[in-house]
């Protein structure tokens, strides 16, 4: 009997101690994640439909007008078909929208906005203002001419945690190359 | 005693889910091959996977082999995003063909992109022939 209680109370105290670090992690690993990069992808329908051919790109990376634009087009996307059947189309619509970078709190979606002109609605991520000026000083043959890269479109070839939306320096590694200074 | 029945009916779980996903497979060529005109077989499969289309610039000249591979058994490459597209062959990778709502969209989308329409039943019938076989 005497035993159990000693268990009892000290799961409790230790529960009561352990939580709050569990929960101050958790807010350091958010703020890191707010501060460093955009939302990571979280829907499943979306990573199955469009992970195949290309990385899941975070909805952080564009406004909701280009991700609209870019579902009503999917008959031909960037040259190739992929259209998606009716139920996942609203799926996948709806999780871009609310999780587009002009909804978003997180810095880099906000700088991706600041760059773009409200007039227009980009349709590349690679060619948005401010994801050029963040690779202008890299040369060619990391990029265009790295047969393990290609594109600026290939996020993940060099930001290792690109699907969670990290795309701070501490993750960055260039096929060929190795660690990226900024 | 509670180990063995453990055993026996996950395996017979395992077993069962293989099982259905193949019967969905032969279902759905089944279905294809009722709406054929003439009857499809894995050598017209062959065929069409190997013919040459032309499509729109840069990849005027177009087939399955383009991101698929000519041999099955090994990994693909997407020619737009240079991803890895894994093996299609089953003995190699289990996980080809085992989900039909998957088989239906890749079918539609890339007979789209390779032959600039969707393909007819028999070709489909066809081509799930002939990479079944691989």
């Amino acid at each position: 009997m005497k035993k159990s209680i000693i268990i009892t109370l000290v799961t409790l105290v230790s529960t009561a101690f352990s939580i709050p670090v569990v929960f101050s992690d958790d807010d350091r690993d958010e703020y890191r994640q707010r501060s460093l990069g955009v939302a990571p992808v979280t829907s499943k329908p979306y990573i199955n439909e469009c992970s195949s051919c290309h990385m899941a790109y975070p909805p952080g990376l564009l406004p909701a007008s280009s991700w609209k634009k870019i579902m009503n087009g999917l008959d031909s996307h960037f040259g190739d078909n992929a259209e998606v059947d009716s139920d996942d189309f609203k799926i996948i619509s709806n999780f871009l929208d609310s999780n587009s970078a002009d909804k978003s709190s997180y810095r880099r979606s906000r700088k991706i906005m600041r760059s773009i002109n409200e007039k227009n609605t980009p349709l590349r991520i690679s060619e948005l203002p401010y994801i050029k000026r963040k690779h202008d000083e890299i040369p060619d043959k990391m990029i265009k001419y790295n047969p393990k890269v290609n594109n600026l479109s290939n996020c993940s070839a060099c930001h290792s945690q690109a699907e969670k939306g990290l795309f701070d320096e501490d993750n960055i590694r260039i096929p060929g190359f190795g660690h990226w200074d900024d | 005693m509670k180990s063995l029945t453990l055993i026996i009916s996950l395996s017979v779980a395992l077993l069962s889910t293989a099982v259905s996903a193949n019967s969905d497979l032969t279902q759905l060529i089944d279905s294809y091959q009722a709406d054929s005109s003439t009857l499809p077989d894995a050598k017209k499969g062959q065929q069409l996977w190997n013919k040459k289309f032309t499509g729109k610039a840069p990849f005027t000249e177009r087939s399955c082999q383009t991101c698929h591979n000519s041999n099955l058994q090994q990994s693909g490459q997407h020619i737009r995003t240079q991803k890895i597209i894994k093996p299609l062959a089953p003995s190699v990778n289990k996980n080809s063909l085992n989900n039909i709502k998957k088989v239906k969209k890749w079918l539609k989308r890339n007979c789209k992109w390779t032959l600039g329409r969707e393909c007819n039943n028999e070709e489909k019938a066809s081509l799930l022939l002939y990479i079944k076989q691989q």
